[in-house]
């Protein structure tokens, strides 16, 4: 029986999705929820898992096509009797095109001249059908090879010797030849760029910094980590205690927590705090929700988890949606100070840095303290001087006493 | 009947119902209204090529030829036979036979892929309608999201030698005539023309045949077209160039046609006059008022390059369409039409387009003739392989005609492949095949044909082309 798959119910705010690349072709057995294709759209990958076991019988949208919910990808010959044949023929098949890959791209001409001149065929660029490399196109190799840099002192014989040409753009670029790349975005990318773009035009943006003195909390670390690990399977970061020093905060000053929408502001009464992870594909903001009702355990296992899925691209785009305050660390890459940009609709970002040993004055005296220098950028349209300086200053004094996390002080 | 329909193609010929089926294979529900009246009365679908061109006339060429052989050749072969005698009722039969086998096909292909079948006739309406009329004359709006007009073409009338159906016929009459005409006068030597002046030559009539032009077969390269004409002439086809028909009139049961050519006035008496100057598109009726789908200055349907018509939703394909009239090239549009319906990537490759004259001996090219080639500026070669060196070629007793092919003197790409001979129509097929792939002269040398064949010769001319012919002279 033939099934029709079709691009998943794509969420609400996602209006379609990129066909990135098909894992299996036409002919290849595939058994039930195997990931068939992935589908890129602004925020995250999405793997589409075949339905039931059988036969890819027809693709019908192929990669890089923009899709959208509903669409038909492909045709599915339905019958898990027929994939181990179906397997055993195309198996046979595909290796066999593979080792004749180079064979049958070349014209039978084209592969005489090939072989003659000991051209390598990847040089040439094929004009016939599906790519096909025609005698034209040999020919043609030839002559222009033969033409450029042709030296006026040697006599006809020389015609025929292959110049030494730069193959490969990025060899070439190595040499210093000033050659240039150019890749398109990925879909993902662009989405980053535009709402990055957008935040700076929309909001009144600017930075407040302060400095926290980290002491504290890597004393509480150190003695408790182990026993941390050992009760609760995760391990005690410093993440946990800026989420909660920040809910702290944003109870004092709920301006940070809210949001322009229109004209009117509006204030969350929960707390969902979006803690940034950086993957190779882009900027992702997963957000932990109601992170007040979390315990220091949840947070450091919901974050794990996150970094994990964010790894291995399965975060799904309910995970990267909504949260009230958004919380970046710079720190892990080397960052002392920064001005992150706000994760729009929001009207906050908490930005930390890198730890680093400073000399601090403490009761008259210099010592040497774990620093870190904090940031907050906000949106000045709802959020005042005041307000933004308290906020910090807040989170800060929590940070180095961190017993006033238990008296919600 | 339902009224709402994904696809709803009018004409059922052989443009319109590979679109339709097409269609339906795509699982579209798809509707397809024709309204072919046949000489009896009934209706069938299949348009003018399976009623009243290509396949009737391929029916009645074999059968001539046969009856031809059997009177001029059997004798070489050592057969003897006496009292060859014809009875054309019975050629006609099988003819009308063969037509019924095939139109009862279309009928069963269409109803095989879910199309609805609908006879009568079709009119498009603005917005996306269709008014269908029935046989019996009710009327009926239908609508679709998608209309392909199919509705192909007619002989072109000739003011001077206006139809009659009985004196003077057109091709479809020419097809169907019930006795040996004793003196057959045929109006315009090309493919339609010449393949009747030979279906009935073969059967004992003397065939006048007319052409207005000075040059034979324009449209072929000349070589090719110099040796049809010797061929045609060594059979006794009276073909006489540049002679531009002034009137016909019917004097005592013949016509007389009076033509003038460089020489001054003549005229002949015929007993039948066949008027088959071409073809122009049919679309009478077809189009209401506000459908947005123009006509060009000839009235051929404007379409772009995947036949979408101005009109949102309406595509045109076939011989109402621009492009050489041939039913393969209707077909393909047809299907590319259906496909980019069903949302799919199609295109027709219009620079591979095979022509064939189903004369004997055939004539069957593809790709750039050497007077085009040439006039292009490109350096060329050629290579000409005759059917008298090959095997095959004369143990059919065929051994006249020749392959020439066309190729780019620099990079070795064949342009154009010209066969005059014995199959022309079947060997041009490997032509078309290597030309869609780019293929050069060379790679038909590297390609393994079988022997003894006919298809060697094509091996043989393109050996030719480089100077390397075994079994040919290389010339």
């Amino acid at each position: 029986m033939s099934i029709e798959v079709r691009v998943p119910q794509l969420p609400e705010s996602v209006a379609d999705a990129t066909l990135v690349t098909w894992h299996k072709r036409p002919g290849d057995a595939v058994s039930r929820d195997e990931n068939l294709v992935d589908l890129e759209t602004d925020k995250v990958v999405l793997e589409v898992p075949a339905p039931t076991a059988g036969v890819l019988r027809e693709i019908k949208v192929g990669n890089g096509t923009t899709v959208t919910s509903g669409q038909i990808l492909a045709i599915l010959e339905e019958g898990a009797a027929q994939a181990p044949a179906a397997v055993a023929r195309a198996e046979p098949a595909v290796r066999k095109q593979k080792e004749e890959a180079g064979a049958a791209k070349l014209a039978p001409s084209a592969r005489r001249i090939v072989e003659e001149q000991k051209i390598d065929p990847g040089s040439i660029s094929g004009s016939g059908r599906d790519g096909r490399i025609t005698k034209t196109d040999v020919v043609s190799h030839l002559a222009a090879q033969a033409a450029a840099p042709a030296p006026a002192a040697s006599p006809a014989a020389d015609n025929m010797k292959k110049p030494a040409a730069p193959v490969h753009p990025l060899k070439a670029a190595v040499r210093g030849s000033r050659a240039e790349q150019r890749v398109p975005m990925t879909r993902l990318r662009a989405r980053i760029a535009e709402r990055m773009v957008q935040a700076q035009a929309s909001q009144a943006m600017l930075t407040s910094f302060n400095e926290v003195d980290l002491k504290a909390v890597m004393e509480l670390r150190t003695r408790y980590k182990d026993k941390f690990e050992k009760q609760h399977g995760a391990k005690l970061g410093f993440m946990s205690f800026f989420v909660k020093a920040s809910i702290e905060a944003l109870r004092k000053f709920p301006a940070v927590n809210a949001s322009i929408e229109g004209n009117d502001i509006v204030y969350h009464e929960y707390y969902d705090i979006g803690v940034a992870v950086s993957t190779d594909r882009g900027l992702l903001v997963p957000v932990l929700r109601d992170a007040d009702a979390l315990s220091f355990a949840d947070i450091e296992k919901s974050i794990a988890g996150f970094a994990a899925k964010a790894r291995d691209g399965s975060i799904t785009i309910e995970d990267i949606t909504g949260g009230t305050f958004t919380i970046t660390n710079g720190g892990v890459f080397g960052s002392l100070m920064s001005t992150p940009i706000i994760n729009t609709p929001q009207s906050a970002i908490l930005g930390m840095h890198k730890i680093q040993e400073r000399p601090m004055v403490v009761d008259g005296a210099i010592v040497a303290r774990p620093m870190m220098y904090l940031a907050l950028t906000y949106d000045h349209r709802i959020i005042d001087g005041r307000e933004a300086v308290q906020f910090l200053v807040g989170v800060k004094e929590t940070l180095e006493d961190p017993a006033r996390l238990l008296l919600q002080l | 009947m339902a009224d709402n329909y994904d696809v709803i193609v009018i004409g059922a010929g052989p443009a319109g119902y590979p679109a339709a089926i097409r269609a339906g294979q795509h699982k579209l529900k798809a509707a397809i209204i024709d309204e072919w009246k046949n000489r009896d009365g009934t209706s069938a679908f299949g348009g003018t090529c399976l009623n009243a061109g290509c396949i009737p006339s391929k029916a009645l060429l074999e059968s001539s030829e046969l009856y031809h052989k059997a009177q001029v050749e059997f004798a070489v072969h050592g057969i003897g036979v006496s009292d060859i005698s014809l009875d054309l009722a019975t050629m006609q039969k099988r003819r009308a036979n063969i037509v019924k086998t095939m139109t009862g096909g279309i009928t069963a292909l269409l109803k095989g892929a879910g199309v609805t079948g609908l006879q009568g006739h079709g009119k498009l309406l603005s917005g996306r309608r269709v008014e269908y009329t029935a046989l019996d004359g009710t009327k009926k709006e239908l609508t679709a999201k998608h209309i392909v007009l199919a509705s192909g073409s007619v002989p072109t009338p000739l003011k001077s030698a206006p139809i009659d159906g009985k004196y003077i016929v057109d091709s479809w009459g020419a097809l169907e005539f019930d006795a040996v005409p004793k003196r057959l006068g045929v109006i315009g030597a090309g493919v339609i023309g010449l393949e009747l002046g030979s279906v009935w030559k073969r059967l004992g009539a003397e065939v006048v045949i007319l052409e207005t032009l000075e040059q034979f077969l324009a449209i072929a390269d000349h070589q090719l077209a110099k040796e049809a004409l010797r061929q045609f002439k060594k059979q006794g086809l009276d073909i006489r160039l540049g002679a531009k028909v002034a009137g016909a009139s019917i004097d005592n049961g013949a016509v007389n046609v009076k033509y003038a050519d460089a020489s001054g006035e003549h005229a002949v008496t015929v007993d039948k006059l066949v008027v088959a100057i071409g073809r122009r598109p049919f679309t009478q009726g077809l189009l209401g008022d506000g459908t947005g789908v123009q006509l060009d200055e000839r009235g051929f349907i404007q379409v772009d390059h995947e036949c979408r018509t101005g009109a949102e939703g309406v595509w045109a394909v076939g011989d109402a369409v621009r492009g050489p009239m041939l039913a393969h090239k209707g077909k393909e549009e047809g299907l590319m039409v259906a496909d980019l319906i069903a949302g799919q990537f199609s295109e027709v490759n219009y620079k591979v387009i095979p022509s064939v004259v189903y004369t004997a001996p055939e004539i069957a090219w593809v790709g750039q003739s050497e007077e085009q080639v040439k006039a292009g500026g490109k350096p060329y070669k050629l290579g000409v392989c005759p059917f008298m060196a090959n095997g095959r070629a004369r143990a059919m007793e065929a051994p006249a005609g020749f392959v020439k092919i066309v190729a780019d003197a620099q990079t070795d790409e064949i342009l154009g492949v010209h066969i005059i001979g014995p199959m022309a129509g079947e060997l041009i097929a490997e032509a078309v095949l290597a030309m869609e792939y780019s293929a050069s002269s060379e790679d038909l040398q590297r390609t393994v044909h079988a022997h003894p064949t006919l298809s060697e010769a094509l091996h043989e001319a393109a050996l030719v082309a480089d100077r390397k012919a075994i079994d040919t002279i290389n010339r």
